[in-house]
């Protein structure tokens, strides 16, 4: 059994123009120390998935299919029952630091509360280990500090703080949605850092969310790409880089800078991420592929295995690849 | 202070509205925001209401048999019945209740259109001076509108109305006096932003003189949000009209308003309640239609969510 | 911290200063004024006047010596009634206002306040839509007409309460008058803390306690209730403010021998003197609450550094 299997995931939301479908049939297994990146443009739905797994969906949205914790359905369970899970086995790391913590609340408390109702500690001892994770996530003085509000801290030390809190219980699955991107480019590479260290001295598995496909190739062994609420492509994280052949993982890559490419232009991908409550009939990428035929715009392709992972597209994978070959250099 | 704050921060947020509603931005913001807002199903009854209430005020008592002060003899303190058409029924000198609320409509709403009309002029002009010349200027023009706010401003308009009198004119000059504030800081967070835009600094470059600049450049550009405040400021007005009215402090016989009808209606209404319930239910159909329209503005102009 | 108190303090020195002298100066420079000295007033009311306003000294000095009453706690002599001083009228008002303004608004905060937080938990519920309609009834309904309206119901149709009047603060007399301030505070304080919680609730640092795990009663309690409160205690300044106001119109409305009543009849006897004296009297108090709910504010804000 993994220590987390998703299976046919969905989430829909209803909304004023009829139900809107965010997330359609995402599938994965994690294992201990793993990691998954789940790459995407804005509004391809890979934050509502995990949203979904950890019962935080607005109140409008609704998820189908099942998230296994130790073959335990996350999705089926009471608020309860997941509230004895969430924040103690499975944490997660929000993508604003600036807000995703209380305000009104000192870091101490923020803190101790979590290890108070999930390990039963004494508020004392719950706060010398919050300050140990502070510590560990490198707050300088983090014995006085840890008495602050957030508003005292930087965006980076809070993001920091943010991870302390996720890790205090030591979960088993970290949930990280766009950890970084708030952030400046030196404080999200030591934040990533963080995290790998973190991962090898817990043996934490990580689900990362980032449109930034960077991040993705210094952290994860699995990837997973959405668009439009559906999975693209998946696989290892070594042949969606070196062999993608998807057209929309193409695009992504090439609107990715280079530094060992320095004649390749950055090309990006034509047109906006799409409306999600008018996608076309067929492939939702079709709109904006430019190797879309009349196939592609009326016939939703299946995620199907081919080689070693798993494509959504009518092209055959060498021709893909080709054109890619073609477009990208 | 805190609601300086408040105050600002509702700037802050109206500002994208005022700015694409700027004229220079072509009619089309304009045309979308008159499109949301009557796609506001309450705000468009409310704005017919009104023009209807307006409409009978101003019409009415021409086309009613009787006039506001004319004694029925022959039916006094009656009950509203189709006899005579006294709709509203008559008060104790049998003086036809209908045409009196009609008149004391007309009153009520006059003083609230110039009254709104006068602290919206004072309000712009205050706020963009304010803002427009800043500094210490600023900070002393603020400090006063801050001031007002602090003040009970009922009781000085006790007293103002106890020592200038009761004339129509003044009871509208002692309203507009503590009516102007929001304008006026609204604005001035508006002159701040439109300010350092670059065809103020432009025709400051080419010498066009200060006064020129405020009220040929800054003021068309506050449009936006001077409409909202201005529909905002209409009920605050009228309401005050009849406080003042209704304490007894408002417009002297023989004229009459909403306020005063009430307050006449209060004393009697153990026996002739109507007197007390048809002006009570215009004033607060009145109130609540300009309410209304006032929220609508704001959501069709400021598409936000507040 | 004390020195943010001691600042903020020494900021509404000027407010109360500026309020006393153009109230002060209204009063004399006025044609036809009280202090004309065309004016006939009794021989008794004169003397008194000449003692307590120095009417023989120049105007500056006049102003001193006026300054120097308040400071000692002397708003000065009645205009028409030459047995009181404007202190001893006070005396005997202050507790009727203060008593009914205080205790309803104390509950008015519970209630609305409780209120708002299960509207705003169960929205679309029973209990939601009654704090919408209290809040929409509250804002166009003015208290004078809803005042005369529970009158009519409680102590004319149903006969359960006097329809007015006090006596010795008997809870029968205050009953009516509380409800009335109540209904109106419960409107705005209901309705701000609905739409605040709802704001706070989908905020994301209440996501981030959701996905600690933390069981509802404690996201409210301890995550959501403190920022939620927080425009609540900002609206208690203009809300004290009006409250002032609203005491006017209930204790005409309830015949309350309170400020109120003392000061709409000080302005229709044109009891100058009183008048002045009360605005004073308020205005000093309305200061000093709007103090108290910032003070309130900076300290329940962690944010705000001093």
């Amino acid at each position: 059994m993994s220590l987390l299997q998703v299976n046919n995931l969905g989430v829909e939301f209803q909304t004023g123009d009829g139900p809107v479908f965010a997330v359609n049939g995402v599938s994965f297994a994690l294992e201990r120390g793993q990691t998954l990146g789940i790459v995407g443009e804005s509004g391809s739905g890979k934050s509502q998935t995990v949203l979904a797994m950890m019962g935080l969906l607005a109140k409008n949205g609704r998820a189908t299919g099942e998230a296994l914790y130790h073959g335990q359905n996350l999705l089926a369970m009471k608020t309860a029952e997941l509230n004895k899970i969430r924040g103690n086995r499975v944490a997660m790391i929000f993508q604003d630091p600036m807000t995703s913590l209380n305000p009104y609340l000192t870091v101490e408390r923020q803190m101790t509360e979590v290890l108070q109702l999930h390990k039963g500690m004494s508020r004392r001892d719950a706060k010398k280990r919050a300050i140990e994770l502070l510590d560990a996530v490198r707050i300088p003085e983090a014995a006085r500090r840890i008495d602050m509000y957030p508003h005292e801290f930087s965006g980076g030390m809070r993001q920091r703080v943010m991870i302390a809190m996720a890790l205090l219980t030591e979960p088993e699955v970290l949930v990280a949605d766009e950890p970084t991107t708030a952030l400046d480019v030196t404080v999200q590479a030591q934040i990533l850092a963080l995290l790998k260290e973190l991962q090898r001295d817990f043996g934490t598995a990580i689900v990362m969310i980032t449109h930034d496909l960077g991040v993705v190739a210094g952290l994860c062994e699995q990837v997973m790409v959405m668009y439009g609420g559906r999975v693209m492509e998946q696989g290892s994280a070594d042949e969606i880089f070196y062999r993608p052949t998807h057209p929309y993982t193409i695009g992504l890559l090439g609107a990715l800078p280079r530094l060992d490419h320095d004649t390749a232009e950055l090309v990006s991908i034509p047109g906006n991420p799409p409306n999600m409550a008018r996608l076309p009939k067929g492939c939702p990428f079709s709109e904006r592929c430019s190797m879309a035929d009349a196939r592609c715009a009326a016939e939703l392709p299946p995620l199907a295995p081919a080689g070693a992972i798993l494509r959504a597209c009518h092209r055959a994978p060498e021709h893909v690849m080709k054109q890619g070959e073609a477009i990208h250099g | 202070m805190l609601l300086k704050n408040k105050q600002n921060a509702l700037g802050d947020a109206l500002l994208a509205a005022g700015l694409d509603a700027l004229p220079v931005a072509g009619r089309s913001p304009w045309r979308d925001a008159r499109e949301r807002f009557f796609r506001n199903k309450a705000a468009v009854v409310s704005l017919v209401l009104l023009l209807l209430i307006t409409l009978a005020c101003v019409f009415g008592p021409m086309l009613l048999p009787h006039s506001f002060d004319d004694t029925d003899w022959d039916a006094m303190a009656l009950a509203p019945t189709w006899q005579n058409m006294h709709l509203f029924g008559t008060d104790e000198l049998g003086r036809d209740l209908l045409v009196r609320t009609l008149i004391g409509g007309r009153i009520s709403l006059m003083v609230g259109l110039l009254a709104t009309i006068a602290s919206v002029a004072i309000g712009i002009a205050w706020g963009a001076t304010a803002g427009f010349i800043g500094g210490r200027v600023d900070t002393l023009m603020m400090r006063l509108v801050d001031m007002m706010y602090a003040v009970p401003y009922l009781l000085i308009a006790i007293l103002m109305v106890t020592l200038l009198g009761r004339e129509f004119y003044l009871v509208v000059l002692t309203i507009t006096v503590f009516s102007w504030m929001d304008m006026a800081r609204v604005v001035r967070g508006q002159t701040l932003a439109i300010k350092s835009k670059e065809y103020i600094e432009a025709a400051h470059a080419i010498g066009v003189s200060t006064p020129a600049i405020i009220f040929r450049h800054i003021v068309p550009n506050l449009l936006g949000i001077v409409v909202i405040y201005t529909t905002v400021t209409v009920p605050g007005v009228i309401l005050t009209e009849s406080v003042l009215s209704f304490l007894g402090l408002g417009v002297q016989e023989p004229m009459t308003s909403w306020g005063v009808l009430i307050e006449e209606g209060t004393g009697v209404m153990e026996t002739t309640p109507w007197m007390l319930l048809f002006p009570g239910a215009l004033l607060s159909l009145t109130l609540y239609c300009a309410n209304y329209i006032g929220d609508g503005m704001r959501d069709a102009l400021d598409p936000k969510d507040r | 911290m004390w020195s943010y108190v001691f600042r903020r303090v020494l900021m509404t020195i000027p407010t109360i200063l500026v309020v006393i002298t153009v109230c002060y100066l209204m009063l004399h420079l006025t044609p036809g004024g009280p202090f004309d000295t065309e004016r006939k007033v009794s021989e008794a009311v004169m003397a008194n006047l000449q003692a307590k306003y120095h009417l023989d000294l120049p105007l500056w000095q006049q102003y001193l010596y006026y300054l120097k009453g308040l400071l000692q706690g002397d708003l000065g002599a009645s205009f028409r009634y030459a047995d009181w001083s404007v202190n001893e009228l006070v005396a005997k008002a202050l507790p009727v206002s203060l008593t009914i303004g205080g205790v309803s608004l104390l509950i008015s905060v519970v209630i609305g306040v409780l209120l708002g937080t299960v509207a705003a938990l169960r929205q679309n519920s029973a209990i939601d839509y009654l704090v919408m309609l209290i809040g929409n009834l509250g804002s166009a309904f003015p208290s004078f007409v809803i005042g005369p309206v529970l009158i009519l119901v409680f102590a004319l149709w149903l006969s359960w309460l006097p329809s007015g009047g006090w006596q010795d603060f008997e809870l029968r007399y205050m009953v009516l008058p509380m409800a009335l301030l109540t209904f109106i505070n419960v409107s705005t304080i209901g309705r701000v803390m609905r739409g605040s919680l709802i704001e706070v609730m989908s905020s994301n640092f209440i996501r981030t306690a959701r996905a600690k795990g933390l069981p509802t009663r404690t996201i409210v309690l301890r995550h959501a209730f403190k920022p939620a409160l927080m425009p609540v205690v900002s609206v208690l300044g203009p809300l004290a403010i009006s409250s002032i106001t609203a005491a006017v119109v209930t204790e005409s409305v309830f015949s309350l021998p309170g400020i109120g009543k003392l000061i709409v009849n000080g302005a229709s006897n044109r009891d100058y003197t009183l008048v002045l004296g009360l605005v004073v009297l308020i205005t000093v108090l309305a200061v000093l609450l709007n103090l108290l709910v910032d003070l309130a504010y900076a300290l329940l804000d962690p944010k705000i550094r001093y």
